[in-house]
């Protein structure tokens, strides 16, 4: 589990598209994994999610290694991934189509 | 079946009931048929303290696979091996007969005695007869005493409740560790709370034969035709506006990290809600992910001991076992350090490795399972709630 440099945040896996903030960052705290700085954008809250590069709208999203949710908007890096930038893709009842 | 050698099995001090089963606790169960005997229980709780009682909003107008999930929940949480003898109360005209009932929990070796409300000719009257029954009981089970008992009989039911963004990298991945521990020495870990392995059932899968993983992928299949039966996205309850706040996005996002709580064995079987495991190891129960019905699921499956992590902090305790309370988070274990009994947060502070954390939960069970009380059996906590699958008529 690769922690950043000043231990401010935890990749969980190395090729996630996000990191977990281990405390609260504040806009241009710089984050370092080793050679890769990000730029914190906005507040993170302490357990939230930042990018670590820039999301597409519409791309998987992926933590421990695993898809956690769809982005429903394109995503700077260092910007906050949340509910108001990700939808889930499983247990989506509401996009069943309606019974006749 | 039994991973544990028999020879290096190692012991703790529980209570060896008639029927070979094996308790952490010592409890008169006082439990009613019927909501309808709530206040009737409620009443012989307050005159003698010493017993344990739960309240429902169920037991009657019921049918099919749901009258048939209430009663399994009934009973086996009454003869779970925590509980040395038990008190019925019915009403008389309920659909769950209180007789039928006190039968089937007898059927299952307990100790029971029933009583009903319009037999002994009003409250007041079932009451007095209710302390005096339990009053025996009491007396029964207090010359009952602890034995050495091998670690293997453990079943350890695993949960976590008001979950944050560190459950999955500190509560949950060492309370893996201690599954692993349990299972190593031949015991029991259930692992639950289905809707929240939706995304994360192909890690536990990979884990399983082919028949168990082909049971555990219908068990989520069936969670997810609930969600477009009712045209829900089951974000907008689960997880749950505090999850959320504590930095959760998605069910997947929450699954992933609830699944660690297992730890890293073989998937052994997958069983029904309430339903007693018939293999040893690690275990998926079919529950919801509500903490209470959950824990009430596994307890009446046969679990002794509860380990629960928690992010925001969630007091909740079972009337008839220790709920070890792991904290996710240094913070929420200070804020709340009386329901607390393990701080798991410290692998961040940096003070203790993710293997000390689940060495200190592993002793916790090994403690609770020897009479050691829980933070939520010190404050009284007696959750109880039965998962309906079907309305009421």
């Amino acid at each position: 589990m690769p922690l950043s440099d000043d231990g401010a945040a935890l990749r969980l896996k190395d090729d996630d598209d996000v990191a977990v903030a281990l405390r609260p960052l504040a806009p241009g705290d710089a984050v370092k994994f080793g050679p890769v700085s990000i730029k914190i954008i906005q507040a993170i809250p302490s357990g939230h999610k930042f990018a670590m590069h820039p999301i597409d709208a519409g791309a998987l999203i992926h933590k421990y290694g695993q898809m956690i949710g769809r982005a429903s908007a394109a995503i700077a890096a260092g910007h906050h991934v949340h509910v108001h930038n990700v939808e889930g893709v499983r247990g989506r009842g509401d996009l069943a189509e309606t019974p006749s | 079946m039994n991973n544990g050698d028999a020879a290096r099995t190692r012991t703790f001090k529980g209570y060896r009931r008639a029927n070979g089963a094996i308790g952490v606790r010592n409890h008169v169960l006082v439990l009613p048929s019927v909501m309808c005997a709530n206040h009737v229980v409620d009443t012989i709780g307050r005159k003698v303290p010493e017993v344990v009682t739960v309240n429902h909003p169920t037991g009657c107008a019921q049918v099919g696979t749901d009258f048939e999930q209430t009663k399994r929940t009934m009973a086996g949480f009454a003869a779970n091996p925590n509980v040395g003898a038990v008190l019925v109360v019915g009403l008389g005209c309920e659909t769950n007969e209180s007789k039928a009932l006190a039968q089937e929990i007898a059927a299952r070796g307990q100790r029971v005695e029933v009583i009903g409300i319009q037999e002994s000719g009003g409250s007041s009257e079932t009451i007095a007869r209710g302390i005096a029954l339990v009053r025996t009981l009491l007396d029964e089970v207090a010359s009952i005493e602890r034995v050495d008992c091998p670690l293997d009989a453990l079943i350890i039911g695993t949960e976590c409740g008001g979950s944050d963004g560190f459950s999955g990298i500190t509560a949950n991945p060492a309370l893996g560790l201690a599954s692993d521990r349990v299972v190593a020495e031949g015991g029991t870990v259930i692992l639950a709370e289905l809707p929240e392995l939706v995304g994360a059932e192909h890690l536990l899968a990979a884990r399983a034969s082919e028949p168990v993983a082909a049971k555990l992928y219908e068990l989520i299949e069936r969670v997810e035709a609930r969600a477009r039966a009712m045209h829900v996205d089951i974000r907008f309850g689960n997880p749950t506006q505090g999850n959320m706040a504590g930095g959760l996005t998605t069910i997947e996002e929450k699954s992933l990290g609830a699944a660690y709580k297992g730890g890293s064995s073989e998937l052994r079987e997958v069983v029904e809600y309430a339903e007693r495991p018939s293999e040893r190891g690690l275990i998926v129960m079919d529950t919801p992910g509500q903490d209470i019905e959950q824990m009430t699921g596994m307890v009446a499956g046969g679990a002794q001991v509860v380990v629960f992590t928690t992010g925001r902090g969630t007091p909740t305790g079972c009337p008839i076992a220790p709920v070890i309370k792991v904290a996710t988070n240094t913070l929420m274990f200070d804020r709340m350090r009386e329901n607390m009994d393990v701080n798991a947060g410290a692998v961040l502070d940096g003070t203790r490795t993710l293997e000390q954390v689940g060495d200190e939960i592993f002793g916790w069970i090994v403690d609770a399972a020897n009479g050691r009380e829980t933070a939520a059996e010190t404050l009284g906590f007696h959750d109880f709630a039965i998962n309906r699958i079907g309305p009421s008529f």
